[in-house]
């Protein structure tokens, strides 16, 4: 079986906790990894677009590369592909080494951002292209057009041309066309992100569903935290070229590793401070706004060492009595979302903080004076150097 | 309110308008209009007034033995740089486009220059070049030459239409399985189609009413179309030269619209199908 933990990463953000293979649901391995990175540097002329990155990824998972743009996540997705020369490491589908087969043989299904259906040829053209050049004879062909034409639900679209479709339905006669000659590995390069709002949620469901139906390995490219949580099995946070988390959709939400991550997915709200005490597993904390709050500690921590305190927006509690942890300030801003509120509230530290609570009728007026408060166990420490405390 | 004022003014503009468009026109078509007019003209001299309707001059044309043969090898020459200088383009276009490499931008400019560096000196130049090296002038040269002057617009139509054709495409081709030749030949070269046309349209119409460089360049003995017209003209204008002028008008005019329209009915058939 492989063994995740067994790459070393540069930075203490891929602790091992994050990157427990059998701690996210997934099937369990069948042998060898769909896909096996393994030191990958990726350099253009001097500029690293990608250091030291390390990943096995299962047989039928949906990982996404999630960051910002230009943080290696497309540099990497397209070097499984053979689009992109890797400078060091190896990179196996299916146990068997890539580095020097050509894109034409890998036998990967591409989905580009913007469709890319060749324009010149119909719909079953475009969907049989793969099978033509795997020497699939032509009855077979037809039939399994047809199916993924299906599968898309789009079926008897075949005499169209891409230019007679919508924005939606070209994307998905692309996913047909990546998924027809059933690839080992299906790469997903930002697939929603030229499509509209409403047009995106629909697709996102879509993909997830045919790629579970598929069983298929897929690789997504994302910089869209909600596309991330709502369709991964595992997320790969990436920041300049290098990996800063490994996890589980709750697991990079709700234990962010790094400074990074917790501020990427759901900006989370950044408290520094210093601890003052330890009592038992509860450290008590100086915050530079004044305030003084309590915190679960995984670990003893000494006191005057200095830390930050990540709040979600979500954990945090206004106006109403709680507890512990009680900061009073004033509101200065409120955004109305029907079934919940976000405001920002000025605790008299440097940045507001962000609440987003659901409210029952009438939220709160900027401007207003309110207690916020949050749960000691509700949040997550990082030290000095922004890496979170286990 | 009063919308007078403007509207008046606003009609005044447009009449002036109308009337510098029909001068340009008229400016730019009267020529034209005048040497078809006068190929038809039953008068033995070949300008105003008109005397009669004739085909004379034409038939006239078709017994003319030099001019047959400079059309014949006006023809040749225009076939063969228009499908080399094509083949040539793609092939430069796809280099410049698609590939990065040392000295690319340079290459670039040495392309397109002898479309900017006047066409006589271009003639001289490769005269006196031929002379140094004691050859021949001849028919292999005269070709060369064409190649030469057509090559840099074929370059930038070609480059052109490569720079719209997304990358993306390519690439969903190769990840599909199709190697690099079959990806051109599928993908590239269909997407490509109109520029090919055109850039082959444009070589021909260059190379065949190409009139200086020729001169300079034509072996001994061998007249293109232009040089025939030009010496032709040494002697008279006569009506024949107008009816030679009227069949290179139909040519040089006639070719690139019916590239346009086969382009525009195979267009309009894909979509229909």
């Amino acid at each position: 079986m492989h063994d995740d933990n067994s790459h070393d990463q540069p930075r203490p953000a891929s602790a091992g906790a994050d990157r427990d293979p059998l701690a996210r649901g997934e099937s369990q391995p069948t042998g060898k990894p769909a896909v096996e990175f393994r030191d990958i540097d990726i350099f253009y002329g001097k500029f690293a677009a990608v250091r030291d990155f390390s990943l096995a990824i299962r047989k039928g998972s949906f990982v996404t590369l999630l960051g910002p743009s230009g943080c290696g996540k497309t540099t990497i997705l397209r070097s499984i592909a053979g689009l992109v020369d890797i400078t060091s490491g190896q990179i196996s589908i299916g146990g068997k080494r890539v580095d020097d087969i050509p894109i034409y043989k890998r036998n990967i299904g591409l989905v580009f951002q913007n469709y890319a259906l060749f324009p010149h040829k119909n719909v079953f053209d475009n969907v049989a292209f793969g099978l033509k050049y795997r020497n699939v004879p032509k009855p077979e062909i037809v039939r399994r057009v047809k199916k993924a034409l299906d599968m898309v639900r789009l079926p008897g679209s075949e005499t169209k041309l891409p230019s007679q479709l919508s924005g939606g339905q070209q994307q998905r006669i692309a996913l047909a066309r990546a998924i027809v000659f059933e690839p080992e590995v299906l790469l997903l390069d930002e697939p929603l992100s030229a499509l509209d709002a409403n047009m995106r949620e629909d697709m996102r469901v879509e993909i997830k569903k045919i790629q579970r139906e598929t069983g298929i390995t897929a690789i997504f490219v994302t910089h869209d935290q909600e596309e991330a949580l709502s369709m991964s099995d595992r997320i790969v946070v990436m920041n300049a070229g290098l990996i800063e988390q490994i996890g589980s959709p709750a697991q990079v939400y709700d234990q962010p590793a790094t400074a990074f991550v917790a501020n990427f997915l759901g900006k989370a709200n950044m408290l520094p401070g210093s601890v003052t005490a330890m009592d038992g597993n509860m450290a008590t904390i100086a915050l530079a706004s004044g305030h003084v709050v309590k915190a679960a500690a995984p670990k003893a921590l000494t006191a005057g060492s200095a830390i930050t305190v990540v709040v979600r927006p979500q954990k945090l509690t206004v106006g109403t009595a709680g507890a512990a942890n009680r900061l009073s300030g004033r509101i200065v801003s409120t955004s109305y979302l029907g079934g919940n509120a976000v405001y920002e509230i000025d605790i008299g530290a440097g940045t507001p903080l962000r609440a987003n609570t659901l409210i029952d009728g009438q939220p709160l007026r900027e401007g207003e004076t309110v207690d916020v408060c949050f749960d000691p166990l509700g949040c997550v420490l990082l030290d000095a150097q922004g890496v979170r405390i286990a | 309110m009063r919308a007078e004022h403007p509207d008046r003014e606003g009609r005044w503009a447009w009449r002036l308008t109308g009337a510098i468009t029909v001068c340009v026109y008229v400016f730019m078509f009267a020529p034209i209009l005048a040497t078809v007019v006068l190929s038809f003209n039953a008068s033995m001299f070949g300008g105003f007034p008109l005397t009669g309707f004739s085909l004379r001059w034409y038939e006239k044309l078709l017994t003319n033995g030099p001019v047959l043969d400079a059309f014949r090898t006006s023809m040749w020459i225009a076939l063969v740089t228009a499908t080399v200088t094509t083949l040539l383009g793609i092939m430069a276009a796809l280099a410049l486009v698609r590939f990065e490499f040392r000295g690319k931008q340079a290459i670039n400019t040495l392309v397109i220059l002898p479309a900017l560096v006047p066409e006589t000196i271009l003639g001289v130049g490769l005269l006196v070049m031929i002379k140094a090296v004691d050859q021949p002038r001849s028919m292999t040269l005269l070709v060369l030459g064409h190649i030469l002057l057509t090559l840099p617009y074929v370059v930038l139509i070609v480059q052109a239409r490569m720079v719209g054709i997304k990358r993306s495409y390519e690439e969903a081709a190769l990840s599909l399985g199709a190697p690099r030749v079959s990806t051109f030949r599928e993908i590239t070269l269909p997407l490509l189609i109109p520029a090919v046309l055109a850039s082959v349209l444009l070589a021909f119409t260059i190379s065949f009413d190409n009139t200086s460089a020729s001169l300079f360049w034509r072996p001994a003995g061998v007249e293109t179309m232009p040089t025939q017209i030009l010496s032709m003209l040494k002697i008279s204008i006569s009506p024949e030269v107008n009816a030679l002028g009227t069949v290179m008008i139909l040519l040089t005019v006639g070719i690139p619209l019916a590239g346009g329209l086969i382009l525009q009915s195979l267009t309009w058939f894909k979509a229909g199908k």
